[in-house]
């Protein structure tokens, strides 16, 4: 997998110093992180490591308490009236879909550009029908969420934050909630992506995506990032003892 | 017994009139009854206490207290405050008050069904919270929250009969009057039981219909209600009075 990501220079994403608390717990712990742009990233840990926090500090559903968030090299500090303008650059897909039940599978990757960046219908329509045949499910246009299967769901989903064409996409372990038989369609559209030069970052246990699409891989643990390792160095085998203690545990 | 006379009763324009009086009174109730339901409903879950107790309050006595000693109070007790209403006006006005205590109960459990992932999914898309609002929970609250409401409005249809104890010219009123000046209970009351009924049918089929309209492939989420239920009121979200 050849990419290249000199880019310009500065990360396209970069979380400095991160620290997150629910009351007394603290969640998150001094936690740095840069991702340039065309980067995977794959984050990698045991639960309750605050992987999934971490990904929700970047588009800011959960505001940090402490430390900085750099987006294009610019700050963005949590102002709730305007943080809405940050989340239209960052897709995001849920572990549980999150489709909207009430809307059909195409009405569901129109509402966003439509109601959002005011596109026409008619547009809006073009755009979803094209990336319901990206993500390989055409014919599902008119179906409603409870129709499909999972994997169909999730790649609904996908399609639905690419429309509003994001610079960086976040996956909050997009496969977890799967049955095994449908993650490969699923991980198939993430892999394709991320070649095609999408910054992901990807909080996952399918050490298969990573070795296949990742560009570095980070493992979390107690709310700490302990490795942070790039695809040859981590499969390669040099590793911390901890990261290596869990990935014994999750490789079986 | 006469049957000629019951149907002499349902062609008459008294009865006519009372039963279109029932259909409107209970329609300005239905719909200021969603209006004061909206409000409460949001003063439940105000950031301030004052609203919350005010919300509370409200729900107390209004649950508290019989139907009818409501209409009775602001149709008999509103004029010593110097708020002289007529008694149609102060019907609706009860009713509605009363209906917006277990409205309010309804939308609230509508929106709090919405699942908070689907939020965070439409925020996560860059909406704001409004917009949020607007093309997610709402419609998805809604479409949840209709049959409570339909029952709910097959309800206040027969609540309306109360305001006959104020002498507003509704169908019941204009049963009993018939019936008391010829002692033609049977007929007269018949009659007022055809139009109840005919009306109460009516607003479940419109029920059924819109229900089916938001659900086009008919994809429920609980139990399909059958007529029966629907009529016996046993089916989920009917109010307890």
């Amino acid at each position: 997998m050849q990419k290249n990501l000199s880019g310009n220079g500065k990360p396209l994403l970069e979380l400095i110093g991160i620290d997150k608390s629910y009351g007394p717990f603290k969640v998150l712990k001094n936690c740095s992180l840069n991702v340039r742009t065309g980067e995977t990233v794959v984050i990698i840990g045991p639960s309750g490591s605050g992987k999934s926090t971490l990904l929700r500090c970047v588009n800011q559903l959960e505001p940090a308490d402490g430390g900085d968030l750099f987006f294009e090299g610019r700050r963005v500090d949590y102002d709730k009236r305007n943080v809405h303008l940050l989340r239209r650059d960052i897709g995001m897909v849920f572990q549980n879909f999150e489709l909207f039940s009430h809307l059909s599978v195409v009405e569901n990757i129109m509402l966003a550009p439509m109601k959002v960046l005011g596109m026409s219908r008619a547009d809006a329509h073009d755009i979803a029908v094209e990336l319901l045949g990206k993500v390989r499910i055409p014919e599902k246009a008119d179906a409603y969420p409870d129709e499909i299967s999972g994997g169909q769901q999730q790649r609904v989903a996908i399609a639905r934050s690419l429309a509003m064409k994001p610079k960086v996409m976040l996956y909050d372990e997009p496969t977890s909630a799967l049955d095994p038989e449908m993650i490969r369609e699923v991980v198939d559209v993430m892999a394709e992506l991320s070649s095609e030069g999408m910054t992901s970052l990807v909080v996952t246990h399918e050490m298969g995506f990573a070795r296949r699409a990742a560009d570095r891989i980070v493992f979390m643990e107690s709310g700490e990032i302990i490795e942070n390792a790039s695809n040859s160095d981590f499969f390669g085998g040099a590793v911390n003892p901890r990261t290596r203690h869990f990935l014994d545990q999750i490789l079986h | 017994m006469s049957l000629e006379l019951v149907w002499q009763y349902l062609i008459s324009p008294a009865f006519f009139h009372g039963a279109v009086t029932t259909l409107l009174i209970t329609l300005y109730s239905l719909v200021f009854g969603v209006g004061v339901g909206v409000v409460i409903a949001l003063l439940q879950d105000s950031q301030t206490r004052a609203g919350r107790t005010l919300a509370l309050i409200y729900l107390w006595l209004f649950r508290g207290t019989p139907v009818l000693f409501q209409i009775i109070f602001i149709y008999n007790v509103l004029p010593t405050f110097g708020i002289r209403l007529s008694a149609m006006v102060s019907a609706v006005l009860a009713l509605s008050l009363n209906e917006g205590a277990y409205m309010a109960e309804i939308i609230r459990s509508g929106m709090q069904a919405v699942k908070k992932g689907q939020r965070t999914a439409a925020l996560a898309l860059g909406m704001k919270p409004f917009a949020v609002l607007r093309h997610v929970v709402i419609p998805q609250a809604t479409r949840m929250i209709l049959p409570p409401i339909g029952n709910q409005m097959v309800g206040m249809l027969k609540l309306s009969a109360l305001v006959s104890v104020v002498a507003v010219e509704e169908l019941m009123l204009v049963a009993n009057q018939t019936a008391s000046s010829n002692f033609r209970y049977f007929e007269a009351l018949t009659a007022a039981g055809i139009y109840y009924l005919v009306l109460t049918t009516i607003f479940m089929g419109v029920q059924a219909l819109i229900e089916r309209k938001l659900d086009p492939k008919k994809r429920r989420k609980g139990p399909r209600i059958s007529l029966t239920e629907r009529m016996l009121g046993t089916s989920r979200g009917a109010a307890v009075r």
